[in-house]
């Protein structure tokens, strides 16, 4: 029962963002500038662009076109691509495997290197292991995602000449963007893990563990890990949005034909329905994340639902 | 003041003393031999040249106020003292052989399996992630080689010998479910799980009533006379301790400072600060806490310890001869103190 409300509420709130983020990119969109006379050339006649605005919906009021869109957008229809003339879903969604298999692939990079130097450090801590992991997650942190691609591209692509910077054709393309993805958010998660890990070795069950005569491979995988884990997955979930985030840069950079680098196309051209979709995309990608997130939090932390239902 | 001038003047005093009671057969084996123990961190000294030795089937109670390092001797006993704590000096041998000789991997196969240990904040020493059941079902895992589904289902067996009812709904439980006393009982079957020689009972039944307490102790003394374990009991109730205890060790600030069997000790206390506990416990056994009552004053920090005898602040009989510091030396038998005076008692 408490459950239920638990996960109702959350459904609830995830929605609630949705609507936000689509209202404000909506709003923000049509304040800024009028779509119109971007597509068409300046000399164009007002008769012809007035028309054009007909035919787009535009020249309704603000409140009208706000209410059509949630309208159909509850029905499924995001609105016709302003530049060609196909359904902005199908446009966006034909570029989603692109952005997913970098997101992945980055994500998949972030999480084994971030969570293996952070345990290493933590179990070496005060050790040149632990100082290189941690210069390490510094590095991580600070550097801006588009120096770190730009430094990557110089590297490995213009001076060693061994990987390919742009594009998108061959797994090789996917090398660069994928490394620099994991390793922005490596640092990040290395840093949690470690100061996760540290505060765990220090809690008396790990005493007992040792007491009990457990092996250090057994008192780390079955005793510390899953205590661990538990702060550690928040941040994995919240990365995992950002990672979604992150691949706009990324994806521009490289030219990886994901939906990051449409939707700056998309931006430019004031396209609209497109920049909507992927706004909504993106939204509900980090709403779905971090509801799985939530969920895995009660099924690997056995006290949570007790505080929950308390809360309740 | 010498040994035997405090037995000149003890015999001089007219107590019959020829026959100290000795449960222990005097020959079984040492288990457990604990050697000037010195345990601290950067800052300072908690542990103070302790000494101590455990027979096999011999209970030993070490008794004290807060703070004065019990839990530390019994970690250090099982060679578990991690940082900021280091071991200064001393020696541990555990069945004749040292444990500063044994590699981890060698420490790890005897802990759980030979030594076992019952923590004192039980909630706390259990993995709050894993169920109960399993925690005490990995060291038969571990120890004896059973597969889980035979070592949990021994679990449970071990679950209702502490006497906790409904023992397969609990083994499923995590501790956060159980109360302080159940996770206090699940700790103790965990230690019992492989019928160590040795068993460390850190305040193992203070959490507990008194009919379970009664109840835990009848199985531990039934554990020791099948296999002749030895036993360190931890308590702050000196009732417990007359039922249980053959030998007790009284520390205070760090150090051992009096040690007797239990009938000697509680008829013939010598050191002021056992006498104190004594008076204390005819007076009003225990506090609500189970806590010994106090004797006037406070325990030194550790950092700010009096030179001398540290008990010197608390002392009614302390004198300008006690600003050097007392050694724990034999006054009757096997009777030692850590007293200046300490024959004038006897
Ligand atoms: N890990 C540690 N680091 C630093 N100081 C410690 C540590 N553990 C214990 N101490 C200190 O060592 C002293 C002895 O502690 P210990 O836990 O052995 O006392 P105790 O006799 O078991 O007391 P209690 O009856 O409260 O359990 C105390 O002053 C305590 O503050
Ligand atoms: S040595 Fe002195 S101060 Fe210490 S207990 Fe004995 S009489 Fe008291
Ligand atoms: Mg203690």
């Amino acid at each position: 029962m408490m459950r239920l409300q638990f996960i109702l509420g959350k459904l609830l709130r995830g929605l609630l963002t949705l609507l936000l983020a689509v209202t404000f990119v909506f709003v923000v969109l049509r304040v800024s500038g009028d779509p119109v006379s971007m597509m068409l050339p300046d000399d164009t006649p007002p008769a012809i662009v007035a028309e054009y605005r007909v035919s787009l919906g535009l020249d309704k009021s603000l409140p009208e076109q706000y209410v059509r869109f949630i309208w159909s957008a509850l029905h499924g229809d995001l609105g016709y691509s302003f530049r060609n003339d196909r359904p902005a879903l199908t446009v966006v969604l034909e570029r989603v495997p692109m952005t997913l298999l970098l997101g992945l692939s980055g994500f998949a990079i972030t999480v084994v290197i971030g969570l293996l130097t952070g345990i290493a450090a933590a179990l070496k801590r005060g050790t040149s292991i632990d100082h290189a992991a941690m210069a390490f997650s510094i590095f991580g942190h600070s550097m801006p995602n588009f120096f770190l691609a730009i430094l990557m591209i110089l590297l490995f692509s213009m001076t060693w000449r061994v990987l390919p910077s742009s594009g998108g054709a061959t797994w090789w393309h996917l090398i660069l963007p994928a490394v620099t993805l994991g390793i922005i958010n490596a640092g990040t998660v290395a840093r949690f893990t470690r100061s996760s890990m540290l505060e765990v070795l220090h809690q008396p069950y790990m005493r007992t563990a040792r007491a009990k005569g457990l092996r250090l491979t057994r008192r780390v995988m079955s005793h510390a890990i899953p205590n661990a884990a538990i702060p550690v997955v928040t941040v994995l979930g919240l990365r995992l949005g950002g990672l979604i985030a992150g691949a706009v840069v990324i994806e521009t950079v490289f030219a990886w034909p994901g939906i990051g680098l449409m939707l700056v196309n998309a931006v430019s051209q004031r396209d609209l329905p497109v920049v909507q979709t992927i706004v909504l995309l993106v939204a509900l990608t980090m709403v779905v994340t971090n509801f799985v997130v939530d969920l895995t939090y009660g099924w690997l932390d056995p006290r949570i639902e007790n505080r929950q239902s308390k809360e309740g | 003041m010498t040994v035997i001038d405090a037995e000149i003047l003890s015999a001089g005093s007219g107590r019959r003393r020829t026959s100290i009671p000795q449960r222990v057969q005097p020959l079984a084996e040492v288990i457990l031999a604990v050697d000037g123990l010195t345990v601290g961190t950067a800052r300072a000294d908690l542990v103070i040249d302790v000494s101590l030795e455990v027979r096999a089937g011999e209970t030993l109670c070490l008794v004290g106020e807060s703070g004065c390092g019990k839990s530390l001797t019994c970690l250090a006993a099982m060679g578990l003292t991690s940082e900021p704590l280091v071991v200064r000096n001393g020696h541990i041998s555990f069945l004749g052989q040292s444990l500063s000789a044994l590699g981890e991997n060698q420490l790890a196969d005897i802990r759980g399996r030979d030594m076992a240990m019952i923590f004192q904040d039980a909630m706390a020493a259990l993995n709050p992630v894993r169920r109960v059941g399993m925690q005490i079902a990995e060291v038969l895992v571990v120890h004896r080689g059973l597969s889980w589904r035979e070592a949990e289902r021994r679990a449970i067996e071990l679950i209702d010998s502490v006497g906790i009812p409904e023992p397969e709904v609990r083994s499923r439980a995590f501790p956060h479910q159980l109360s302080g006393g159940m996770c206090q009982r699940i700790m103790i079957a965990m230690a019992l799980a492989c019928r160590p020689k040795l068993l460390i009972a850190d305040e193992a039944t203070t959490a507990l009533d008194v009919t379970t307490q009664a109840q835990i102790l009848g199985l531990m003394r039934e554990l020791q006379a099948e296999t002749g374990a030895a036993m360190i009991f931890v308590t702050h109730d000196l009732g417990v301790v007359a039922e249980i205890a053959d030998r007790v060790a009284v520390m205070y600030s760090g150090r051992v400072v009096e040690t007797a069997t239990v009938d000697e000790l509680f008829e013939h206390p010598l050191h002021p600060y056992t006498r104190g506990l004594m008076a204390c416990r005819l007076h009003a056994t225990t506090t609500s806490h189970g806590r010994i009552a106090a004797i006037e004053g406070t325990v030194p920090s550790p950092s700010r310890r009096p030179a001398g005898c540290s008990f010197r602040p608390r002392c009614s009989f302390g004198t300008d001869a006690c600003h050097s510091p007392p050694v724990l030396s034999r006054v009757v038998g096997d009777h030692r103190a850590a007293c200046h005076f300490a024959g004038d008692f006897a």
